[in-house]
C-alpha cells in the first residue's frame, strides 16, 4: 500500500508549511541571529555607539567567577525543580486517579496553581517564608526551632526558589500524568493484580513503563522551563541573592541585559545558553529516548 | 495586524476626545513611585491639569526605578520615549552620557528656550552638586531626594534608660542591652551600598572613587576596599555574629524588622517617615543623625542623597515642551515641594520649601524630621562628600550587594569581599567607557 501522500500541484506543500515556516523565522530564527550579531558587539545603552569587540564579551563571561559558579547553580536548580514538580506531580495523580466522589473539584483544585503568574507564585512563598512576616518561618522557628533566613543564607534562598518554581509546575505535570494514567487499560493492572502483584510492583512493571511517554515529554518540558521561565520568580524574590546563591543563567541575561544596560555581555550569555539547551535536547533525544516505549 | 487596528482606534478616539478638551497637548511622565508615594504622585498631575487648559499630564507607573529606567531606555530606542521619566541617583551616569549624544533635553536649557525664570540657586547645595554638570548647570529637576538617617524605636530606649547612640560604639552597647531586653536583632539597614558604603564614606570624608568620585571624569578607580571601609563593614559582620545585628535584604526589604520590633535602630532612607506614621502604632519612633566613628574622623563631614530626578527626553515638539517647562516648573513650586516633603518624608528640595515647612510649624510638630537636611548641610561638600558619577553603577550596586552578603553569610572577611567588590567594579567601569 502507498502510504506517501501525493500532492497534484508542486506549490501546495510548500503553501502549507509556509506558516509554520515564517513563524519560526521571524521568532526564532531572526532573534536568534540578532542575539549572535549583538554578542560581538559592545553597546551603550541608548544605541549611539556600536563597537564590534570580536569575542570580548565572551572572554569576559569566563574570567567572571561568579558567571562560572551560575552554571553550577543553574543545573542543582533545573534539575531539582524538575524532580521535585515531576515527583509530586506523579504522587498526586496517581491520587486522584483513584478518587470517585468529587474527582472534577479535586482535579480542578490541583491545576489552579498552574494559573498562578509565575513573579506572583513567588512573590506568595516569599511572604510565606519571610524571616520576619512570614508563616513558615515562624513555624520552623516555633515547631523545630530551625533559624530561616533566607537573606543571609544562600541554601535556604535556593530552597525556597526551588519550592516556588516546583509548586507552580506540579499542575502542569499533574494534568499530562493524570491523562496518560487514565489511558492506561485497566484490564492490564486487573490481570497484574490477578497474577499477585503487590501495588508498588504494580506501579513500577505496568503503570509506570506504559508513562513513559509522558514522563519524557515532561521531563524535557519541565527542564526547558527550570533552565528559563523561572527568571520571574528569582526576579521578584531573591534579585539572584544571598552573594550570588540563586542567580540563575537566565536570571543574570535579563540582570546584565536590562538592569545593566549591558547588551552585548547579555547577548552573549543568551548564546551560551541557547547553545547549552541545543546539547541538551540532543542527548535528551539521543540517549533518553531510547529507554522510551511508545 | 490587530495591534495596528486596535493602536490607530485609540490613536483616533484619543484625537475625539483631545479636540473636545480644547486641543490640550498631551504630555506623557513615566515615574517609579508605587503606592502611597504613586498616589502623591499622580495627584501633581491631576492638579496640574486642573489648574490650566493648555497641557495634560499622563503619569505612568513603570515600575521600580531600574524598570522605569530600561523601559525609557527601551522607548528612547524605538522612538516611543515620554517626555519626561524619572531617574534614581546612580542612573546619572548613563543620563549624562545619553544627554552628550543628545537624547536628554537639558533641564536648565528647556526652561532658558520656554523663557521660564529658573533659580537653580534655591536647590540644596548637596543636590545640586549631586545632578549638575561641570558648568554647574542642572541637566534634571531634582523631584523626590532623602538621604539615610537612623530610625529609633524611642519607646524601647526609654524603657531600657538609654540615651540615643551618635558614635558606631554606643550603638553597639545599646545593641547590647536592647538584645538584653529582648530584640531580635537590635540593629538592622537597608539599602546597603548607599547607607554603609557610600554614606559612611561621606559621612567620614573618605573617598569612594577616584577622581573625586567620578565627578572630575572618565576612568575612575573604586576606592571602597580601604582600611576604614573594611573595618565598618567588619563591626557590621561582628555584630552579626554577636546577634546585634541581622541582615534583612536588599533594598527597603527589611523593613518589618524596625516596624515588627525586631530591630530598635535601622538606618535606611529619611522617606520611610510616611509610611512608618501609617505603620506603627506600637511604639514611639523619631529618626536622628546616622551614627559616627571618632576614630576615623573627629566629627561627620555631611550625608549624601539618594532619590531620584526628573529627566526630559528629547524629540517632541515645541509645544510639548511648553507643556513640560510649565509641568516641571508647578512641581519645582515651593508649595508642591513642601507638600511633598511633608506627606513623604523626601528632602524639602529648595530652601524655599523648607522655609514654608519651618513657617507651617512641620518641623515643630514632627520631631526628627529636620535631621535629613540637617545631614546633607551640615558642611560644605568636599569632592568625597558631593556624591558620585560612576558608570554601570546599577550594576556595581548589585556587585556590591553581592560581596556584602558573603560576608553577612561569612563566606568572606570584609576585606576579601570589598577587594573583589572593587576588582569586579572596575571591570564594570572600563566596560561602561568601551560602551560610550
Amino acid at each position: 500500500m502507498q502510504k506517501r501522500v501525493v500532492f497534484r500541484n508542486w506549490w501546495l506543500p510548500y503553501l502549507l508549511v509556509a506558516p509554520q515556516v515564517a513563524v519560526t523565522l521571524v521568532f526564532f530564527i531572526w532573534p536568534a541571529y540578532q542575539a549572535l550579531e549583538s554578542s560581538l558587539y559592545i553597546e551603550d545603552a541608548f544605541g549611539f555607539s556600536r563597537n564590534f569587540v570580536g569575542l570580548e564579551n565572551f572572554e569576559a563571561l569566563w574570567r567572571d567567577p561568579s558567571y562560572l559558579r551560575s552554571f553550577r547553580t543553574t543545573l542543582v536548580f533545573g534539575l531539582s525543580v524538575t524532580v521535585l514538580s515531576m515527583g509530586m506531580a506523579l504522587a498526586l495523580a496517581l491520587a486522584a486517579n483513584r478518587v470517585i466522589r468529587a474527582a472534577t473539584t479535586y482535579r480542578t483544585f490541583l491545576i489552579w496553581p498552574y494559573a498562578v503568574a509565575p513573579a506572583l507564585a513567588g512573590v506568595l512563598w516569599f511572604f510565606m517564608m519571610n524571616p520576619s512576616l512570614g508563616i513558615v518561618a515562624y513555624w520552623l522557628e516555633a515547631v523545630f526551632g530551625y533559624d530561616w533566613n533566607h537573606y543571609v543564607n544562600g541554601n535556604q534562598a535556593l530552597i525556597m526558589v526551588i519550592i516556588a518554581a516546583a509548586w507552580k509546575q506540579i499542575s502542569y505535570n499533574f494534568l499530562f500524568f493524570l491523562a496518560g494514567l487514565q489511558s492506561i487499560p485497566k484490564s492490564l493492572i486487573e490481570a497484574a493484580a490477578i497474577d499477585g502483584a503487590s501495588p508498588a510492583r504494580r506501579f513500577w512493571t505496568v503503570v509506570f513503563p506504559l508513562l513513559s511517554p509522558t514522563t519524557f515529554f515532561l521531563l524535557v518540558v519541565n527542564l526547558v522551563y527550570a533552565f528559563f521561565d523561572t527568571f520571574a520568580i528569582i526576579h521578584a524574590t531573591t534579585s539572584g541573592g544571598p552573594a550570588d546563591s540563586t542567580s540563575i543563567l537566565v536570571y543574570k541575561v535579563y540582570n546584565t541585559g536590562f538592569v545593566g544596560q549591558d547588551y552585548g555581555s547579555s547577548a552573549a550569555q543568551s548564546v551560551v545558553l541557547m547553545v547549552l539547551v541545543i546539547a541538551m535536547t540532543a542527548i535528551q533525544f539521543r540517549f533518553v529516548e531510547r529507554k522510551v516505549t511508545y | 495586524m490587530t495591534f495596528r487596528v486596535i493602536a490607530a482606534a485609540t490613536a483616533a478616539s484619543a484625537l475625539a476626545f483631545s479636540a473636545q478638551a480644547q486641543d490640550r497637548t498631551e504630555i506623557q511622565f513615566w515615574h517609579a513611585m508605587g503606592g502611597q508615594l504613586g498616589e502623591r504622585t499622580d495627584a501633581f498631575a491631576t492638579d496640574f491639569n486642573a489648574m490650566q487648559d493648555q497641557c495634560t499630564v499622563t503619569t505612568v507607573y513603570q515600575g521600580d526605578y531600574t524598570e522605569t529606567m530600561t523601559s525609557a531606555i527601551a522607548a528612547f530606542r524605538a522612538g516611543e520615549q515620554p517626555q519626561i521619566v524619572q531617574v534614581f541617583e546612580v542612573g546619572t551616569a548613563t543620563m549624562m552620557a545619553a544627554a552628550a549624544n543628545g537624547a536628554v533635553y537639558p533641564v536648565h536649557q528647556l526652561m532658558a528656550d520656554q523663557g521660564i525664570d529658573f533659580d537653580e540657586s534655591s536647590y540644596l547645595p548637596g543636590v545640586i552638586s549631586y545632578y549638575s554638570d561641570t558648568e554647574g548647570n542642572l541637566l534634571s529637576l531634582p523631584f523626590n531626594s532623602s538621604t539615610p538617617v537612623m530610625w529609633v524605636n524611642l519607646t524601647a530606649f526609654e524603657e531600657n534608660g538609654l540615651e540615643i547612640p551618635t558614635t558606631w560604639d554606643e550603638v553597639i552597647e545599646a545593641a547590647r542591652v536592647l538584645k538584653q531586653a529582648g530584640f531580635a536583632s537590635p540593629f538592622g539597614q537597608g539599602w546597603q551600598s548607599w547607607t554603609m558604603i557610600e554614606n559612611y564614606s561621606a559621612w567620614h570624608d573618605l573617598p569612594i572613587g577616584t577622581m573625586e568620585n567620578g565627578f572630575a571624569g572618565t576612568g575612575t578607580e573604586l576606592l571602597i576596599n580601604n582600611e576604614h571601609v573594611v573595618n565598618h563593614i567588619q563591626r557590621l559582620a561582628d555584630m552579626a555574629e554577636e546577634g546585634l545585628y541581622a541582615y534583612g535584604g536588599r533594598r527597603g526589604d527589611s523593613r518589618p524588622q524596625f516596624v515588627n520590633g525586631e530591630a530598635a535602630m535601622w538606618i535606611n532612607s529619611s522617606a520611610y517617615f510616611g509610611g512608618f506614621l501609617n505603620d506603627i502604632q506600637d511604639f514611639e519612633f523619631t529618626q536622628v543623625p546616622m551614627p559616627y566613628d571618632p576614630a576615623v574622623r573627629s566629627e561627620p563631614q555631611n550625608s549624601v542623597i539618594g532619590g531620584a530626578t526628573l529627566w526630559v527626553l528629547r524629540g517632541h515638539d515645541d509645544a510639548e515642551y511648553a507643556c513640560t517647562a510649565a509641568f516641571l516648573d508647578f512641581l519645582a513650586t515651593a508649595d508642591q515641594q513642601a507638600e511633598w516633603a511633608m506627606a513623604t518624608g523626601y528632602v524639602p528640595i529648595t530652601t524655599a520649601a523648607a522655609d514654608l515647612m519651618e513657617s507651617r510649624g512641620f518641623f515643630a510638630e514632627n520631631p526628627g524630621t529636620d535631621v535629613a537636611i540637617t545631614q546633607l548641610t551640615l558642611n560644605e561638600p568636599t569632592p568625597n562628600s558631593r556624591g558620585l558619577r560612576f558608570g554601570n553603577f546599577v550594576q556595581i550596586r548589585d556587585v556590591i550587594n553581592e560581596e556584602l552578603e558573603a560576608v553577612w553569610s561569612g563566606q568572606k572577611t570584609a576585606q576579601e569581599a570589598m577587594d573583589a567588590a572593587v576588582s569586579r567594579g572596575n571591570e564594570l567601569l572600563r566596560r561602561f567607557e568601551a560602551a560610550n
